[in-house]
């Protein structure tokens, strides 16, 4: 044909000069026309390509957020692992840069306030990374959310517990989120003598991080597919808004000439453009939105706006594909219309939908996951591949049964009231356009709906029962006790604080045979001591008659560690030595002797607040000298006054004052672990944020399709159709599809739930997870059609009858 | 409408009467007015003497004359011609419409009231042909159609008459 | 003052779009099974009078009596329920709905009416029987031509045998011959079921199908009828 066209003679005469364009030329020739009409045709062309713009860039903002993940946790981690201090089991030589630190944590009022104790042993200490200056005896440089903190009228409390002078604030490289609450003081009392205490010489961190366990890795996997396929359905659907009236604009084109596949590039061409403007929508949003990251804190899932960055690589693919996808999905989308000179005229008798080449895509895809999609969890190993392909098939076997599912079920419609009929041949004319706006929220739902299933069902692996007793001690305090005074005072101190109402107190050390007896390991024979009042025996074991000199013997409950050395010690009458031992068995310090009472009355353990059994020795504080012990522990259990607001934090302040390294932490009956909630929590806002997405474009076409009966409507209400009618018809028409595409994703996403489900070995499903979507999905066609009335009201007015 | 060719075309399917002549032609085309024969005898002498037709036979008898008459070569020939040949349209200027409308304003009486007064005579007729096909066969038809299509034109003149009285009054004022 | 025996009578209609006036002043009146045509030049208010008849729109000013109802002191809702129940319309084009069937365009004023879709059904085919298009009532509106589509349209008007017939261009978008046959087609039925018809148009020869005409300019209504 070309060697035809291009043959010099009489027959070349239509041609004006030189060559036609062919191929890439002329596809670029009709894009660019296509361009041109999608902003060169007015307002209305204005407005579609808008419209196109925004809900491309809606879906490019989501994608460029989701290729930004992986930066995000890497950037997080890595200053994470910037400011973890490493030592070694070799103790660092002290030098110039050397310094002392010792980690403190706490929490207010259920927050992390952690931070390090700083002592530089020379002239040039090391700096954190993000800090300036190493602050010094008692100045702190804090975190920005910290600093905001201290200086609120709620960190007065906080403030007690911190008492430095704030001399600066922590950068960026310091922190891994911006609403971290850290800090780094300086103390001139740390020593290397202190637990807890030690030497180091730089800051950084460099390990392997551990492979991520393989079922949180199905569940990002699932996760990606399930919120990013809505995405694109989404993007698919916003490149077709306004596709009658650009109908009527490309037969237009017919009629002055252009022939049927340049009219067809030259609609890819708009679309293009409007997924252009899309991109620079989506890349505003996007630049906008993160912006207000560093105020989400989703189980301290936090991090600053520039670590929302997406990687290179994901950005230059969406920077491709959305275009490409555009044009492909108008070519696509106009393969089964004619665009004729004088109108466009879709095929007479549509295709039916068959079911047969449907069908199997998701039954391929579950049967992918149950028979590849096994975790292993012994060795780790998970089939990524497989189980993403498997998910993938599935969900997209899914949007592809049900443009056949409405077809099915809308031509078995016949009859009913006058807005369901009107409805119902709407929907049988032209069903694809309603399956396809709903395939979408389909994917949404099923997915996110398998992801519920699978993540209560992990949940309850990580929601355990603590053993802890909440309801004789909700806090517990460890000190370092010097010596059995400063324990004294601290219980006083702790009773006397606002909001406790009991105090539960123990000093703890080792004590050791006095004889020259070995272990196995060549150790010195040893067991715990632990000095408390009556009272608290009755609180770690079950003794009987108690009074101050008596020294009893704690036998472990069925289950407990149990200690060998214990009755070789306990021994009525013998002596014990209450000195330490070193890393290779030589006891510490000048032998200070104990000689343990006639009777030693032997007692069962009982759980304490926390739920520990502790074992072996008990000696009221009559019968031994606490002075005298080595490296005593001391332990307060705190009763707090549910009334007093606050109780927790008066406590953790008086433990502050006695012992800034005091660790306080709260007691829980269960431990739900709140991460896990949140990642739930997490994944139900998304996937309510993509159905609300997909509602929104629903509402444009509803719209749009208003618009385009405008002259209709006002010829129905001329005849005196009731509004009511109408309203109904655009309901039905929005609710039939819905509920389909929602009865099949139930269905699906039930489906998905188990087979993930048996992969991670579990069972049983959760239906308050499933039942919120379908509702909220349902609520969504309400408001789509309750934001679809006042159009419709205005619509209705005779104007539409006025000859235009 | 030229009566010589009509009748000369109704002679081209054979020799008739001159009174058959008649006939055929009321039957035909004079469904208003019907020929009289005194016409048709005059047209036929004319005829004959041009020598667009010739006296086939004579039939003996009482009463008029009973001549039959026969096409020639040369009358087909000009009905050939004649009907080939566009008819002149004539630019029927409303000559009268046009001087009363032109008066009316002169004399300052209302010019409007006089179109729409034309406006109703015109779609009373036009009622009554609209009736007529109504009940008619299908030549009534296309004769009232015919007769429809001009009154319909001659109303549109009425109407933009109308619409432009104003700029008339001022051209004519002036 | 209502003339005597006729059914929709309105006076003195005031209705403007914005500073356009649209009528001013128009009075008019229609007995039953009569045919008027309301003619006068674009823009003339021809439409608005029709809608103001209708009850679709409300006039500003001026009275529309049906019977003894005032279509313009009624709300939305009655004018609604009146429009169904004895008002029928023809309109120049897209006034079929183009998802449902012939039959079941035809069918749809019966059935917002309250008439079982059976009988509705039944009723409208043989109106589009009677219209001589039978043939197309399982056909979708596009799939037919345009003087078949207007049939459809008269036939729907009609068959939910409406006191008043408004017509608003109704051979406006068909030739000659097919707009002729839909305006024998409605007058004749009209006149069989003593229905009245407002025909609205610009064409002469549609007027010359109606009783009497009436001319709308500068949004005044001059009653023809007297100089017949």
């Amino acid at each position: 044909m070309t060697a035809v066209d291009h043959r010099p003679g009489p027959t070349d005469q239509r041609e004006p000069s030189g060559k036609a364009p062919t191929g890439l030329a002329v596809w670029f020739r009709d894009l660019v026309m296509g361009m041109r009409f999608a902003v060169g045709s007015g307002r209305e062309g204005w407005t579609r390509t808008a419209l196109t713009a925004v809900g491309v860039g809606l879906g490019v903002a989501l994608l460029l957020g989701a290729s930004s993940v992986p930066s995000l946790l890497n950037n997080r981690s890595e200053r994470s692992n910037a400011r973890t201090i490493e030592f070694g089991e070799q103790k660092a030589p002290r030098s110039d840069s050397s310094f002392l630190f010792h980690r403190v944590g706490s929490q207010f009022r259920g927050e992390s306030v952690d931070g390090i104790l700083l002592r530089p042993e020379g002239g040039h200490p090391v700096l954190p990374p993000g800090v300036d200056k190493v602050p010094g005896p008692g100045e702190a440089v804090v975190s920005p959310a910290l600093k905001k903190l201290l200086e609120s009228p709620d960190g007065k409390l906080l403030h007690d517990r911190l008492p430095y002078r704030v001399v600066g604030t922590i950068g960026q490289a310091g922190l891994i989120g911006p609403s971290e609450h850290y800090y780094y003081a300086g103390s001139d009392k740390l020593s290397l003598k202190d637990s807890g205490t030690n030497r180091a010489t730089a800051y950084g961190w460099r390990i392997q991080s551990p492979d991520m366990d393989p079922v949180l890795l199905v569940l990002i996997l699932v996760g990606c597919v399930v919120l990013l396929m809505p995405v694109a359905i989404f993007i698919a659907t916003a490149v077709r808004f306004g596709g009658e009236r650009r109908d009527r604009r490309l037969a237009a084109l017919r009629l002055v000439g252009a022939d049927n596949h340049m009219a067809r590039r030259i609609a890819a061409g708009e679309a293009l453009l409007g997924s252009l403007f899309g991109l620079i929508v989506g890349a505003g949003l996007f630049l906008f939105g993160r912006q207000f990251i560093g105020a989400v804190d989703i189980s301290s899932l936090n991090a600053f706006p520039t670590d929302l960055s997406p990687v290179p690589a994901l950005a230059v693919l969406i920077l491709l594909a959305v275009p490409a996808s555009a044009v492909a999905v108008t070519l696509f989308a106009l393969r089964g219309i004619a665009i004729e000179p004088l109108g466009v005229v879709r095929s007479a008798v549509p295709r039916r939908r068959r079911l047969w080449w449907r069908l199997p895509i998701p039954v391929i895809g579950l049967a992918l996951l149950a028979a590849f999609g096994t975790v292993d969890r012994k060795t780790g190993s998970v089939n990524t591949y497989l189980i993403g392909a498997g998910a993938v098939l599935t969900l997209l076997g899914l949007t592809m049964l049900l443009p056949w599912l409405v077809e099915a079920v809308v031509a078995r419609f016949t009859g009913g009231p006058v807005p369901w009929q009107l409805a119902a041949r709407r929907l049988q004319l032209s069903s694809s356009s309603a399956a396809r706006a709903v395939s979408g929220i389909t994917v949404a739902v099923a997915g996110a709906i398998a992801l519920q299933m699978l993540f209560t069902a992990v949940g309850d692996d990580f929601t355990k029962p603590t053993g802890q007793d909440t309801s004789r001690a909700q806090l517990q305090v460890m000190l370092p006790a010097r010596d059995g005074a400063t324990t004294e005072k601290m219980i006083d101190a702790f009773k006397d604080t606002k909001g406790v109402s009991g105090v539960i107190a123990t000093i703890s050390s080792r004590i050791l045979s006095a004889g020259q007896e070995r272990n196995e390991d060549g150790f010195p024979l040893s067991t715990s001591l632990t000095v408390g009042s009556c009272e608290t025996l009755q609180e770690i074991a079950r003794p009987g008659p108690c009074k101050d000199g008596d020294v009893f013997q704690i036998k472990g409950g069925p289950g407990s560690y149990v200690d060998e050395d214990l009755p070789k010690i306990a021994r009525p009458g013998a002596r014990a030595l209450l000195n330490d031992f070193d890393d290779k068995g030589n006891v510490l310090g000048r032998p200070s002797t104990w000689t343990l009472p006639r009777t030693i009355r032997p007692v069962d353990a009982r759980p304490d607040p926390t739920g520990e059994q502790n074992t072996g020795l008990f000696a009221t504080t009559g019968a031994v000298d606490v002075k005298k012990l080595a490296d005593p522990t001391a332990r307060a259990m705190v009763r707090l006054d549910p009334s007093v607001p606050d109780a927790a934090e008066y406590a953790r302040n008086t433990a502050a004052r006695f012992d800034v390294t005091a660790n306080a932490f709260q007691l829980m009956d269960t431990s739900d672990d709140r991460r896990f909630v949140s990642v739930r929590n997490g994944l139900l806002i998304a996937s309510v944020a993509t159905m609300t997405l997909i509602a929104a474009s629903m509402l444009v076409t509803t719209l749009e399709q208003l618009r385009e009966r405008r002259r209709l409507l006002s010829v129905l209400v001329a005849f005196g159709t009731r509004r009511g009618t109408l309203a109904w018809s655009v309901l039905w028409q929005t609710a039939v599809p819905m509920a389909l595409g929602l009865a099949l994703a139930v269905a699906g996403g039930l489906g998905l739930g188990r087979v993930l489900l048996g992969l991670t070995g579990k069972s049983g499903i959760a239906w308050s997870v499933v039942w919120p979507l379908p509702l909220f999905g349902a609520g969504l066609v309400l408001l789509v059609t309750l934001l679809s009335m006042p159009p419709l009201w205005r619509m209705m007015r005779a104007d539409g009858l006025r000859s235009e | 409408m030229s009566i010589g060719h009509t009748l000369l075309g109704l002679l081209e399917s054979g020799p008739r009467h001159g009174y058959d002549l008649k006939r055929a032609f009321d039957e035909h085309f004079g469904h208003d007015r019907p020929l009289h024969y005194g016409q048709v005898y005059s047209t036929m002498s004319r005829l004959l003497k041009n020598g667009l037709v010739e006296v086939d036979g004579v039939e003996a008898g009482a009463g008029p004359e009973r001549k039959r008459y026969a096409i020639t070569d040369a009358g087909v020939t000009d009905v050939a011609q004649w009907l080939a040949r566009p008819e002149k349209p004539e630019p029927y200027l409303q000559s009268t419409l046009y001087t009363k409308v032109v008066l009316a304003l002169l004399t300052g009486r209302d010019a409007a009231e006089l179109l729409d007064t034309q406006r109703t005579e015109h779609l009373r007729l036009m009622r009554g042909l609209t009736e007529r096909k109504r009940k008619g066969d299908l030549a009534d038809q296309l004769i009232c159609d015919h007769a429809l299509f001009h009154l319909e034109a001659d109303l549109r003149w009425l109407e933009l008459t109308a619409a432009r009285l104003d700029k008339l009054a001022a051209v004519i004022g002036s | 003052m209502t003339p005597a025996g006729s059914l929709l009578t309105a006076r003195a209609l005031h209705k403007a779009y914005g500073s356009t006036p649209a009528l001013d002043g128009a009075d008019f009146s229609i007995h039953p099974g009569e045919v008027v045509a309301v003619m006068g030049p674009s823009g003339s208010g021809k439409s608005t009078l029709l809608h103001c008849l209708a009850g679709i729109i409300r006039p500003d000013s001026g009275s529309v009596l049906y019977g003894s109802r005032d279509l313009s002191q009624m709300s939305d809702a009655q004018r609604s329920a009146l429009r169904r129940s004895d008002f029928g319309f023809v309109f120049q084009f897209g006034q079929l709905v183009p998802e449902l069937t012939c039959l079941e365009n035809v069918a749809l004023p019966l059935r917002l009416n309250g008439v079982k879709r059976k009988e509705a059904e039944e009723r409208s085919l043989e109106w589009l029987e009677r219209l001589e298009v039978g043939e197309v009532r399982a056909k979708r509106p596009g799939e037919v031509s345009g003087g078949q589509g207007q049939r459809v349209a008269v036939a729907r008007a009609l068959a939910a045998r409406p006191r008043v017939i408004f017509a608003d261009e109704p051979t406006g978008a068909l030739d000659s011959l097919n707009g002729e046959r839909v305006m024998t087609l409605l007058t004749e039925a009209a006149r069989g079921t003593n229905a009245a018809v407002v025909l609205v148009t610009h064409e002469a020869r549609v007027a010359a199908y109606s009783d009497r005409e009436v001319v709308v300019r500068d949004g005044q209504a001059r009653e023809m009828a007297g100089l017949a």
